[in-house]
């Protein structure tokens, strides 16, 4: 019998024992997915991005299915930064879930703001800040968009947070030049990226013939932007080595997070596959610890980047 | 789960699913979320359907009603699959009717297919020693769903259609108020288009007959985490904010609901 694999994994100086998180956004605060599985057996939960005021997020239709994928326009509703830090972020950890924060704002002093009141309760594993969110009503605000934008909203949060627990930026694939913009937050102080958050999309409704979300245009996500995920891994991974990636994008089997970590992701987090399978994320860990032995490798972290690698195994 | 039956009726398919035991734990307003296509489909998001009732027989085990409109892909999908066929679903899931605890007089009113849970409400209201009218509508005869053994289970049945092609011409809320006050109705359940659900409540809303209707909004997950179904609901304290219609509905009190508002969003910042 061989050696079951080591799926452990770091991003920065945070320890996970397993590669397989959830994806913001697709897992709201963790207590839905509760029924379904233990949250303490995944890597971790990274919880839907919270700004500092509750917000209702937008007007529905919000969804609108593709094939292999969906667009969604959600606009960020949820409780507030206050409310998430009393009610949601205690109980992720009495259900010893390792918990990755992610984090939204409008200004770069927003961002800021929430790194400080982070600060106030323990036991968090990690920040995210998402920079890239598509459903905000001006397209400007997509900071990830912006190489300048990006550093800025990244240096607030590093001189708030810097060096306590780890700073990963989320950024978008909707760029020229995904590596400069990866580049731009890493000086400016992130520790880890998470790529990819969902590509800019449109449905138009051909009974209507307008288009068919009422925040006309939404985030697609699903299978369909795998290969774009991939892509962007491989080519972040090649420019910076040393970075740490939280892998995303249309990951709905074993197979599809070992690609990505074959790319170059240390972690890889689920989100649309939770929505027609409420227990892909056990699915997925256990097919990609199969794969992984199968494949010879007895720690998952020697699998990371493998395929720039010219070594074969 | 396998497909024991499925059957055209009208417009409509009448699939019965087995499920075992599953049925212990569903109530008339829960619904079903069904994965279409083989595993390689390009749909990747479940399709939700209303129960449309339960039962548990000796030689069938637990079984679960569905009436289905093969109208896109997934619903088309589903009305293909021969007896026998496999199908994997997650139920059951939302909040579900509430039953009284005293014999009262209740008025069911069905849209569309929305009749299907109205249905197996019916014998549950029936066997609680309620009074249970019905009234159905639809654009035309052939989508009334209203099998033979459902009308058993209830003391009058009234259909109407817009082209007149079966029973009354017209809508169900034409008489409504009449109705409510000749049978003295303390409740009514509803399910069907939410034009349907937004115009009944507005109809009782001087009255204090209790509306308890089955919300339809286009959902991903059916679970709770995608945040697409959501409809703009009051509270208590008069505050809206957007309610996700899988684990805070299907079924609502429609006094609640700011039909107002679908589609749009609060006026006040949460």
């Amino acid at each position: 019998m061989s050696m079951p694999v080591d799926m452990s994994t770091t991003l920065g100086n945070a320890w996970f024992p397993t590669p397989i998180f959830t994806a913001s956004g697709c897992a709201s605060s963790g207590k839905e997915l509760a029924q379904f599985f233990p949250l303490n057996s995944i890597g971790a939960v990274v919880t839907k991005s919270v700004m500092t005021k509750p917000r209702h997020g937008r007007p529905t239709p919000r969804m609108a299915e593709t094939a292999s994928g969906m667009l969604n326009s959600i606009g960020l509703q949820g409780p507030g930064i206050e409310s998430f830090l009393a009610n949601d972020v205690p109980w992720l950890l009495g259900q010893k879930a390792r918990v990755i924060v992610s984090i939204a704002g409008e200004t770069v002093e927003e961002y800021a703001t929430l790194a400080r009141k982070l600060r106030s309760i323990s036991g968090i594993s990690a920040v995210e800040v998402n920079i890239s969110c598509p459903n905000v009503e001006n397209r400007g605000l997509v900071f990830a968009c912006d190489s300048d934008a990006s550093r800025r909203v990244i240096d607030g949060v590093r001189k708030t947070i810097g060096g306590e627990i780890p700073i990963i930026a989320k950024l978008s694939p909707d760029v020229t030049d995904l590596p400069a913009i990866a580049r731009g937050v890493v000086e400016a102080g992130a520790d880890a990226l998470a790529l990819i958050n969902t590509v800019l999309g449109m449905v138009i409704s051909s009974d209507s013939m307008k288009p068919q979300l009422a925040g006309k245009t939404g985030g697609l996500s699903g299978p369909a932007i795998k290969p774009i995920a991939v892509r962007a891994i491989y080519q972040v991974h090649a420019a910076l080595p040393k970075i740490p990636i939280l892998g995303m994008g249309g990951v709905a089997t074993g197979r599809d997070a070992f690609e990505l970590i074959l790319a170059g992701a240390s972690g890889v987090s689920v989100g649309t596959a939770s929505f027609g399978n409420p227990t892909a994320l056990i699915d997925i860990q256990n097919e990609l610890r199969e794969l992984l032995a199968a494949k010879g490798f007895v720690t998952m972290q020697a699998a990371i980047g493998y395929a720039h690698r010219e070594e074969t195994l | 789960m396998t497909v024991a039956s499925n059957k055209r009726v009208g417009a409509y398919h009448q699939i019965i699913l087995s499920v075992g035991d599953i049925v212990k734990n569903c109530r008339p307003g829960n619904f079903v979320a069904i994965k279409v296509g083989a595993d390689s489909s390009r749909m990747i998001l479940r399709r939700a359907f209303a129960i449309s009732r339960t039962s548990e027989s000796a030689q069938y085990g637990g079984t679960m009603e569905l009436i289905v409109a093969p109208h896109g892909a997934g619903s088309r999908w589903l009305c293909s699959q021969a007896e026998g066929s496999e199908i994997d679903i997650v139920t059951p899931l939302g909040t579900s009717f509430g039953i009284p605890t005293q014999a009262i007089n209740a008025l069911l009113i069905g849209g569309g297919y929305g009749s299907a849970p109205l249905f197996g409400l019916a014998d549950l209201l029936k066997s609680r020693g309620c009074k249970v009218d019905m009234l159905l509508g639809a654009s035309v005869g052939s989508k009334i769903y209203a099998p033979m053994e459902g009308k058993r289970s209830v003391n009058s049945l009234k259909i109407y259609t817009e082209d007149g092609s079966m029973g009354e011409t017209g809508r169900v809320t034409q008489n409504l108020l009449d109705i409510v006050r000749d049978r003295n109705i303390d409740v009514i359940y509803s399910c069907g288009p939410m034009a349907m659900l937004a115009a009944i409540t507005e109809i009782v809303a001087e009255t204090d007959v209790v509306h308890q209707c089955a919300v339809e909004e286009s959902m991903a997950c059916g679970i709770g985490i995608c945040m697409t179904c959501v409809l703009p609901v009051k509270n208590e304290d008069g505050v809206t904010s957007m309610v996700r219609s899988c684990i805070d509905g299907p079924v609502m009190d429609g006094s609640h609901v700011r039909w107002d508002l679908v589609g749009k969003l609060p006026e006040v910042a949460p």
